[in-house]
């Protein structure tokens, strides 16, 4: 193992470690949002308290905390490396019919995702973290009305649900180049599974943007 | 036909260099890039002017002497060819064609359009062949090798280190040629024994070099003139991974 991650393999290699690490847990968090969609709100609301007050997740938390600052501390290390190989650029470029733009826009998509996540952040884990939030009683347990802030926020702000949607479109857009690459760096591919990890990863982030436009969509327009 | 170009000259490595525009007002659809260019070359030399710069040798694909970018691509707007195999019928009459030699770091212009790609012959000095005992050739059915083994083998030695996969990539990656070199390599007995080592060894000098790393955004591959696929990136940070863990 050792200088594994001095080489540019080894650093790709954790990129595509961590990256796989945040669309399992993006897997998770859409999955406990989409019940936002489902009746007047208990049942988010008992999933973000089961969410909450997991011991399981208690622990993931953190390691999904350094997951994401590793994964853009090096995304920033090797996109300065790769752009002082080419000193010189081009002054015509044109396109190959293979290469997609998110494949070449990853680290634009990537910050763009990030400027979302602090405003997302701020929004609701600060709020529900740090701050005090309302409690509603459900069979006599009292626990956190995460349903009303969330649907406060999209009520009564167009502006948020736009900016969800917009970092929604993003993510999808990451991940559809990120999902297969993470395979491929991993050296999990071939020539058959090229195809397939393409098709996966359509569909990955084709749920994870969609399903997560949902909900503000669902907000803006039904309520 | 009638074309108009517009060509980087840079007169050494040192020279700052800048696009020139010339005009062929009598260029035929069947020549190949290179006889267009040798032709602007004529033309040049008879009015006293210096002729422009650029790599070739066999003219027929198979030597990865020639590399020009073309019009935003390397080897220009045609698949699976090099720049000599291009032909003007490619480009419309009255077209006009930028024309400018690899960019890269490691590949720092000499002349024109002329790039120095010894960064590659680094790269194999580093670990790119097998170690054998000199003496006669042995039976060719002293070592048997498999039917797909052979077939691998055989495609990823198709390349020829023209560069334009280092070319293509947007992070100037030689992953790609060091792929096609490691997978070749790794499907024979014999270049298993040098397998771990190989592949650490061209990795450092890649790195060392001054190259990118591999984004995934199948460039190199789209404009590889011999079709080697990115599998062969897969298989080559496989090599790698195996190769670092028994460290």
């Amino acid at each position: 193992m050792a200088g594994i991650f001095n080489s540019s393999i080894g650093k790709k290699l954790i990129m595509s470690i961590t990256g796989i690490f945040l669309m399992l847990f993006l897997a998770v968090h859409l999955s406990v949002n989409l019940t936002l969609l489902i009746g007047d709100g208990e049942t988010f609301n008992l999933a973000a308290h089961f969410m909450s007050t997991n011991p399981l997740i208690e622990i993931i938390e953190p390691i999904l905390a350094i997951g994401l600052v590793v994964h853009i501390i090096y995304a920033t290390y090797l996109t300065l490396q790769n752009r002082h190989a080419r000193p010189i650029k081009y002054s015509k470029s044109a396109a190959n019919g293979l290469s997609t733009w998110s494949s070449k826009n990853m680290y634009i998509l990537g910050t763009t995702i990030f400027l979302f996540m602090v405003i997302h952040l701020a929004n609701f884990f600060w709020k529900i973290k740090f701050g005090a939030i309302d409690t509603i009683t459900y069979n006599g347990n009292s626990i956190s009305d995460t349903y009303s802030l969330v649907s406060g926020l999209f009520v009564n702000y167009w502006i948020y649900d736009v900016i969800y949607i917009i970092g929604a479109i993003f993510l999808g857009l990451h991940l559809s180049h990120g999902f297969w690459a993470a395979f491929q760096t991993i050296g999990w591919n071939g020539t058959k599974w090229i195809k397939r990890l393409e098709i996966i990863a359509y569909v990955y982030a084709i749920i994870i943007g969609v399903g997560f436009s949902i909900i503000p969509l669902y907000f803006l327009i039904f309520k | 036909m009638k074309i108009t170009l517009k060509i980087w000259r840079q007169k050494d490595a040192r020279s700052k260099g800048k696009f020139e525009t010339y005009k062929l007002d009598n260029v035929a659809p069947d020549m190949s890039f290179l006889e267009m260019l040798d032709s602007l070359n004529q033309q040049l030399i008879a009015e006293g002017k210096s002729p422009v710069a650029f790599d070739h040798d066999c003219r027929e694909g198979i030597c990865g002497s020639c590399g020009i970018y073309i019009n935003g691509r390397p080897h220009g707007n045609d698949r699976k060819v090099t720049t000599c195999e291009l032909r003007l019928r490619k480009f419309k009459d009255g077209d006009t064609i930028t024309v400018e030699p690899w960019r890269a770091r490691a590949f720092p212009v000499v002349k024109d359009l002329i790039v120095d790609r010894s960064a590659f012959d680094k790269i194999i000095q580093a670990g790119g062949y097998i170690s054998v005992n000199a003496g006669a050739a042995q039976d060719a059915n002293a070592i048997p090798v498999p039917k797909h083994n052979a077939d691998v083998a055989f495609d990823t030695a198709s390349c020829i280190g023209c560069g334009a996969c280092v070319a293509a990539c947007k992070n100037a990656s030689a992953m790609l040629f060091i792929a096609a070199k490691v997978t070749h390599l790794a499907q024979f007995p014999q270049g298993r024994i040098e397998a771990a080592e190989r592949v650490k060894r061209m990795i450092a000098k890649m790195d060392e070099l001054g190259f990118g790393s591999c984004t995934n955004t199948r460039a190199c591959e789209a404009e590889c003139p011999k079709g080697i696929s990115i599998s062969t990136i897969a298989k080559l940070n496989r090599e790698y991974f195996v190769a670092k863990l028994k460290d």
